[in-house]
């Protein structure tokens, strides 16, 4: 069992649990991920490490309720187990000798943004870092990143905290101020990931974007999480989960997230309805 | 008087009907009185060439003779005295390539149905109920086991016997390798699995599962602060191949990995799984070997019309004669000389059809099998709503990769010698990961010689 020590909600739809699992504690880094199942009839799910406590022996992960299995995780408490917890999976994010970044992070992705940020941060990284949310309700982490960047920008989709728009809009902003990156990193729905690929693009900067599709295993054996990247297909449990924004085939990779959708609402419904959560 | 009838007992199964809608065990095991009447037809040879057929060398004659007295515990000591894992090894063995093979019964006629009476001996002793505890006295050596497949199981068993302290790493969340996530419960239910595993622990083995080696910990680190004086490398050949035709990507394409470990590990077939699987109309499995006729035949029970895809003809089937015939007898659809060559999706990303090139048998290649040749213009189109991958596996790189100056090949595999010795000093590899796929029973007889190799190195 792992169990978890702390349950903290960042928002009305995210938690943070920091759960009790030194032998990935000890080695894991920034970028990196864990599976984790609720209990000993459930789904493997990947969640990107949140942060990490190597004295403490512990690791956090955040996320919001998409499906049963984080359904089910958003009703344990401080003090309950995690049947299983494994990890630390697929490659840290790549940062060294980074000079001026700009890290975008959209939604609930911002959880996996903000370990990136703060580590570009330490190393002494000029960091931008722009986030972005659907409304006021949905952010995250506004302090943690304030103190993780040079400058930030926070907006909203309907503009009612910050400024309006999309993430993308601030970053165009900046690169048509004439702001050099080195590298722009983006986490977040596929949509912005996408969006922020195209837009860097046009100005020629290396854009590395965080994958997170269906996976069981996440070593590399069933190969469900196969991803086009560059022509060649590419795992993104062991090759990954980064990759060069510029060459993913992102129409793929949306319809393959989309492989189990049918069943996710089903069993999410049926869940609410065990639990007496109204929709 | 040896019984000299020409014929093994025949398994009991159930109905070829009845059993390809449920994912219970298909053959049903002997009674006592088929289980006696097999082992009457050992003719106790002196020479036992029956036994130098068997990887990890079980005394056959000499169990035979015990249960042919009905003293099947006796029997049972004999066969665990060389082979931690009797009750799967009587379940998938192809005791008709080894130790049925050398039978000298199967000169003329049948050979003894060896694997079948050894599955009996198992499970009647595991019908007895708890394993005495019979943990050996310690030698005070730690040795680390990486995978908990045939390989490591057995090499892990073959060392605690002999009073190691071995810890046990798995990945995943279950133990057992390709025994958990692979083979179908109709083919060796999980629950038999379980109970070797819990033989070992009461030997002193200890399972750490959850634990990742070359990410978690490496083997440099395992032989450093951790202690461990050895390490048995048997993480097996996970890595799927695909087959690098267009249209992989659709939805409904599964490589046989995924669809099994769904299905098999994560019990997707039953009803009310928080893991989904596909319940697809129409399924091509594409390969002829076991891992195939598995996918097949799981694709069978989830209500599928199935139909293999394989490039050579049925002789050249990789797979083991008794899987093939369970496939065709559960109404899984042979498609030979068909090597695929697209998949074809509809608007929304989902299979709906492969490209099928004919093939015919030509020149034999440096192997010895005849090389199938495309039929020039000789393509079909197969509707379908899902295709699974079978053809093959390669061994997952991320130990070798994560581990100071571990020698592999250009396949991925690490290169060991005989006793299983690789290139880095006190660590040892075998089953799949050093020869990649192959079967259970290989695995497990390399697990059993670099136990010997460690035993001898530290004691």
């Amino acid at each position: 069992m792992f169990k978890i020590i702390k349950k903290e909600m960042l928002s009305p739809m995210v938690s943070r649990l920091t759960v009790s699992a030194p032998l990935v504690a000890r080695r894991c880094r920034a970028g990196q991920f864990i599976i984790l199942r609720t209990d000993a009839d459930g789904e493997r799910i990947p969640l990107t490490i949140g942060g990490y406590d190597r004295e403490a022996g512990t690791v956090s992960v955040m996320f919001q309720v998409a499906g049963a299995t984080t359904e089910k995780l958003m009703a344990m408490n401080e003090g309950d187990g995690l049947a299983d917890f494994v990890g630390p999976l697929g490659k840290p994010t790549e940062i060294e000798g980074l000079k001026r970044v700009c890290v975008v992070g959209g939604g609930v992705g911002c959880a996996i943004a903000y370990p990136i940020a703060k580590a570009l941060h330490e190393q002494g990284t000029h960091t931008t870092v722009v986030i972005g949310f659907r409304d006021t309700s949905r952010i995250i982490l506004e302090e943690e990143f304030k103190s993780a960047s040079d400058v930030l920008h926070l907006l909203t989709d309907d503009g009612s905290n910050g400024r309006k728009g999309f993430t993308t809009v601030a970053l165009q902003e900046c690169l048509e101020a004439g702001e050099k990156f080195d590298e722009v990193i983006a986490i977040g729905p596929l949509r912005m990931m996408q969006a922020v690929a195209n837009l860097t693009k046009t100005y020629g900067i290396k854009t590395t974007v965080s994958m997170n599709p269906i996976m069981i295993d996440g070593t590399g054996m069933c190969g469900g999480c196969r991803l086009t990247v560059g022509g060649e297909m590419k795992f993104a449990c062991v090759d990954g989960p980064d990759f060069d924004g510029h060459e993913v085939d992102w129409d793929e990779a949306l319809a393959r997230g989309a492989m189990y959708r049918d069943f996710e609402q089903a069993e999410h419904k049926e869940v609410c309805n065990l639990l007496g959560i109204s929709k | 008087m040896a019984n000299m009838s020409l014929t093994k007992n025949p398994m009991p199964a159930q109905e070829p009907d009845v059993r390809n809608k449920n994912f219970a065990e298909v053959t049903l095991g002997y009674t006592k009185e088929q289980a006696l009447d097999e082992a009457q037809r050992c003719l106790n040879c002196k020479n036992k060439p029956c036994v130098a057929g068997c990887p990890v060398s079980v005394r056959i004659p000499e169990f035979i003779a015990k249960a042919a007295e009905g003293d099947f515990a006796g029997a049972y000591d004999i066969i665990t005295s060389t082979n931690s894992l009797p009750a799967v090894c009587g379940r998938v063995c192809p005791q008709e390539t080894q130790c049925e093979a050398k039978c000298v019964r199967g000169i003329k006629g049948e050979p003894v149905g060896i694997g079948r009476i050894e599955r009996f001996v198992a499970d009647t002793h595991n019908a007895v109920g708890e394993t005495p505890v019979r943990k050996p006295k310690s030698n005070g050596h730690k040795v680390a086991v990486v995978g908990s497949g045939p390989a490591g199981l057995t090499a892990a068993g073959d060392l605690a016997k002999r009073g190691f302290d071995v810890t046990v790493f798995e990945a995943f969340h279950v133990a057992g390798g390709v025994l958990s996530y692979g083979i179908p419960e109709f083919r060796l239910p999980k629950a038999i699995v379980a109970r070797e595993v819990e033989g070992l622990r009461s030997l002193g083995v200890k399972i750490e599962t959850n634990a990742v080696v070359g990410k978690a910990i490496t083997v440099d680190e395992l032989m450093g602060d951790a202690g461990f004086e050895a390490v048995f490398i048997g993480s097996g050949a996970g890595l799927p191949q695909f087959l690098k035709i267009p249209g992989e990507a659709a939805l409904g394409v599964y490589s046989a990995n995924e669809f099994l470990t769904r299905i098999n590990l994560m019990k997707a077939y039953k009803e009310g799984s928080a893991t989904p699987i596909m319940r697809p109309k129409k399924a091509v499995v594409v390969g002829g070997g076991n891992v195939a006729m598995d996918a097949a035949r799981c694709a069978k029970r989830l209500g599928a019309d199935v139909s293999i895809v394989y490039r050579r003809g049925k002789d050249e089937l990789p797979a083991r004669h008794e899987e093939v015939e369970h496939a065709e007898e559960e109404g899984v659809i042979f498609n030979l000389l068909s090597n695929p060559t697209e998949i074809l999706a509809d608007e929304n990303g989902r299979v709906k059809s492969v490209k099928i090139q004919r093939m015919e048998l030509g020149e034999p290649d440096e192997k010895g099998r005849r090389r199938p040749v495309p039929i020039p213009g000789a393509i079909e189109e197969i509707e379908t709503d899902c295709v699974i991958i079978a053809v093959g596996t390669s061994p997952n790189p991320l130990i070798a990769s994560t581990t100071d100056n571990l020698e592999t090949n250009r396949h991925g595999c690490i290169v060991a010698d005989d006793a299983g010795l690789t290139s880095h000093k006190s660590v040892y590899a075998g089953g799949d990961a050093v020869t990649g796929a192959a079967t259970v029973i290989l695995a497990m007889g390399a697990g059993k010689t670099a136990a010997a190799a460690i035993a001898a190195q530290l004691g």
